[in-house]
């Protein structure tokens, strides 16, 4: 199976800028969020980011935290997400990243829970409240498990901090596209533009710009700045949630295809 | 570590000792925490990349300003003239009598009466200085989380003071149970904003608070009310409040020409335990005492005691004990006192606890009632909630001790706040 950069290899020999969707694991049930990865794996995913649900989910604005808080509420728990991913990963083009807070990797040991989600089939993980300070307990032991662990960048970091960052994050950089948690925005700030050139001259890696982005055309914008990847979370997460499953997914796969398209054009 | 310790601990909450399981003094004699913000492996900083550069910005301002004449100089006089310090150390004679031994010894029992300090709890010494040093800072907007609401008001209170936008996010089941608390800080021009997630409380006022932080931080100082969170934090309000501990080695010297035997006071996050040890800990044969929330029990499933019952995870922000189930979510705790009502604890006591310079116990709901009653029945002070924790281990703290030991018990807070909930409880 693909690892995260050799998915962004293959993206760049061919000029392309990835879309990268997220879903809640759980929400509204693991077979819908199965049927989920294999949708947008065929409706234009290059990747996907895959939320383990968590009870404290500080990073999150309002549509991830009520996902999880359903989803937990059903009784999910990250052995039963992690035998779902085992089954579907196989069949998926796409490499999985998963979102995860610290404690339940730190509760699980780091080493198990790598080895895990190794075997399950993860491609790279996503830890945003692990900061550069605290991550080296996991980018280590990451390595010898095959597993890319994606750093996050913000508009508040300043530009040693981002280098730093830069340096250690495997996979691709997460740039976070907003002062704040995520979810859909109206607007996508103008320093995102900056933010990406500033990251740009500090490393040759994929550039992947994450939360508040809901529309293809704020989608196609980030594009246009030279971002290497766009991350929709929210409005996928949101989508999914509305009316049955099967409404869920059909609206799910619609969406994927448009921001497609968007990122695609010309 | 795990089993071996808790077993250890366990042993320890049978019977408590107070001279043979003194650490190594020499664990205590460089400065914690260190650079970066680790007791031990207890702290850190596990927040969201765009905090980092507040939280190092925060850091700085703090040591430029805890060493700058004129922040001491405005922080000491509003503390005198504004807060009323220093609080008294009062004699419990009544209690000390309840507790004597029929040979005439027993303990001799002191409060601090921080329930004395302008907003009626030892919360304003860390809202005041931090307020002081987010003027410094430029920062107009100031947010803080609240569990009692004394933290709330406290934080109100300063913001009131010196003329700064307050944002207050607040449980909705706490709002309920400290209405008058609520009334206060909305009297005084903050903004309480209800957090219904979870089981609407301090764990998720808390959160709610780090994510308004995380998207306004450029323009706002988070006040956190507790020895928890992020570095600086468990330091900063430490350090904020360790003049609870140097006014009580100042007044224990003037009163009896030494130091307390023993420190007690009640641990939710843990802010009032740390301000009265700090100033003790390099003293060994001070014996710190703990008290956390037992509420139904800590055999039930409904407790609030996170160093008795918990393992060691992350949550806002610090690595600590931690009320977790199997697969690392965080379970929701119980306590008759919302100030004691949170799952976690700051990370310095989960550092004392395992270098076992501390003991901590835990003291249900019951227990913390009868305690509320027979404080303001024999001394004719209502105590919080929170600080009735503290003094309903001296139930089982009193007969254990040989000769008259001299306590000191941090009286936290006082219980006008709490007078509703009781007189409901003691009423069904």
């Amino acid at each position: 199976m693909t690892s995260v950069s050799q998915c962004f290899e293959h993206l760049r020999d061919r000029a392309r800028c990835a879309l990268i969707p997220f879903i809640t694991a759980g929400d509204p049930d693991l077979e819908t969020t199965a049927e989920a990865l294999r949708v947008l794996d065929r409706q234009g995913a290059d990747l996907i980011e895959l939320g383990v649900p968590y009870s404290d989910p500080l990073a999150d604005g309002p549509v991830i935290q009520a996902a999880a808080t359903r989803a937990l509420q059903r009784g999910t728990r990250l052995d039963d997400v992690l035998k779902m991913v085992k089954q579907v990963a196989p069949t998926l083009r796409s490499p999985l990243i998963l979102f995860t807070y610290y404690n339940p990797i730190l509760n699980r040991g780091i080493d198990r829970f790598l080895q895990e989600i190794a075997a399950a089939g993860v491609k790279g993980l996503v830890v945003p409240d692990l900061p550069l300070e605290e991550a080296d307990s996991l980018l280590k032991p990451a390595i010898v498990h095959g597993v890319e662990v994606i750093l996050l960048v913000a508009p508040t970091s300043p530009q040693e901090r981002i280098a730093a960052i830069a340096q250690q994050s495997q996979g691709f950089v997460y740039l976070v596209s907003t002062t704040g948690v995520t979810g859909m925005r109206l607007q996508m700030q103008a320093r995102v533009k900056d933010l990406v050139q500033e990251l740009r001259q500090v490393t040759d890696k994929p550039i992947g710009v994450g939360f508040g982005i809901s529309q293809p055309d704020q989608a196609h914008q980030v594009m246009e700045w030279g971002s290497d990847a766009v991350i929709v979370g929210s409005a996928f997460v949101k989508r999914l949630s509305e009316g049955t499953p099967a409404e869920g997914l059909k609206s799910i796969a619609e969406f994927c295809q448009s921001l497609k398209a968007a990122i695609v054009a010309e | 570590m795990g089993h071996s310790f808790v077993y250890r601990f366990r042993l320890v909450t049978t019977t408590p000792l107070s001279t043979n399981l003194q650490p190594d003094s020499s664990a205590f004699s460089h400065d914690r925490p260190d650079s970066l913000g680790r007791f031990g492996k207890f702290g850190g900083k596990y927040v969201p990349e765009t905090l980092m550069p507040a939280l190092f910005e925060l850091e700085a301002a703090y040591h430029q300003y805890r060493k700058d004449p004129d922040f001491q100089q405005e922080l000491q006089g509003l503390l005198t003239d504004y807060v009323g310090r220093p609080s008294p150390l009062y004699f419990a004679e009544r209690l000390t009598e309840h507790y004597a031994k029929p040979d005439g010894t027993g303990p001799q029992i002191y409060l601090k009466r921080e329930d004395l300090n302008h907003t009626g709890a030892h919360k304003i010494n860390n809202a005041l200085a931090q307020a002081l040093l987010a003027k410094r800072m430029g920062k107009q907007r100031i947010i803080a989380e609240t569990g009692a609401g004394q933290h709330g008001v406290a934080t109100a209170t300063v913001c009131a003071r010196f003329g700064l936008k307050c944002i207050i996010y607040m449980g909705v089941h706490d709002m309920e149970r400290q209405s008058l608390n609520v009334f206060r800080m909305r009297l005084m021009g903050a903004e309480v904003c209800p957090v219904a997630s979870g089981t609407g409380t301090l764990k998720d006022a808390t959160s709610e608070a780090i994510r308004d932080w995380v998207t306004n931080v450029e323009t706002t100082h988070y006040i956190l009310g507790s020895v928890a969170g992020p570095h600086p934090y468990p330091m900063m309000v430490r350090d904020f409040h360790a003049v609870i501990g140097q006014e009580t080695r100042a007044q224990a010297q003037e009163k009896w020409g030494g130091v307390p035997d023993i420190l007690l006071a009640c641990v939710g996050g843990g802010s009032n335990a740390m301000g009265l040890f700090h100033e003790f800990i390099n003293e060994s044969q001070v014996r710190m005492i703990g008290v956390e929330a037992a509420g139904h029990g800590v055999e039930t499933e409904k407790h609030a005691a996170t160093l008795t019952k918990g393992r060691v995870g992350v949550l806002h922000g610090a690595m600590s004990y931690l009320l977790q189930d199997d697969d690392g979510q965080v379970i929701e705790p119980h306590s008759i006192s919302a100030g004691l009502d949170y799952p976690g604890v700051g990370p310095e006591h989960s550092y004392l606890m395992e270098t076992a310079r501390a003991e901590y116990y835990a003291v249900t709901d019951e227990q913390a009632l009868a305690a509320f009653q027979k404080l303001s029945q024999l001394e004719g002070i209502i105590p919080a909630l929170e600080t009735a924790h503290a003094i309903a281990y001296l139930d089982a703290l009193c007969p254990q001790l040989v000769g008259s030991p001299r306590i000191v018990i941090n009286c936290s807070g006082r219980g006008d706040k709490d007078v509703l909930t009781v007189s409901g409880l003691l009423n069904s």
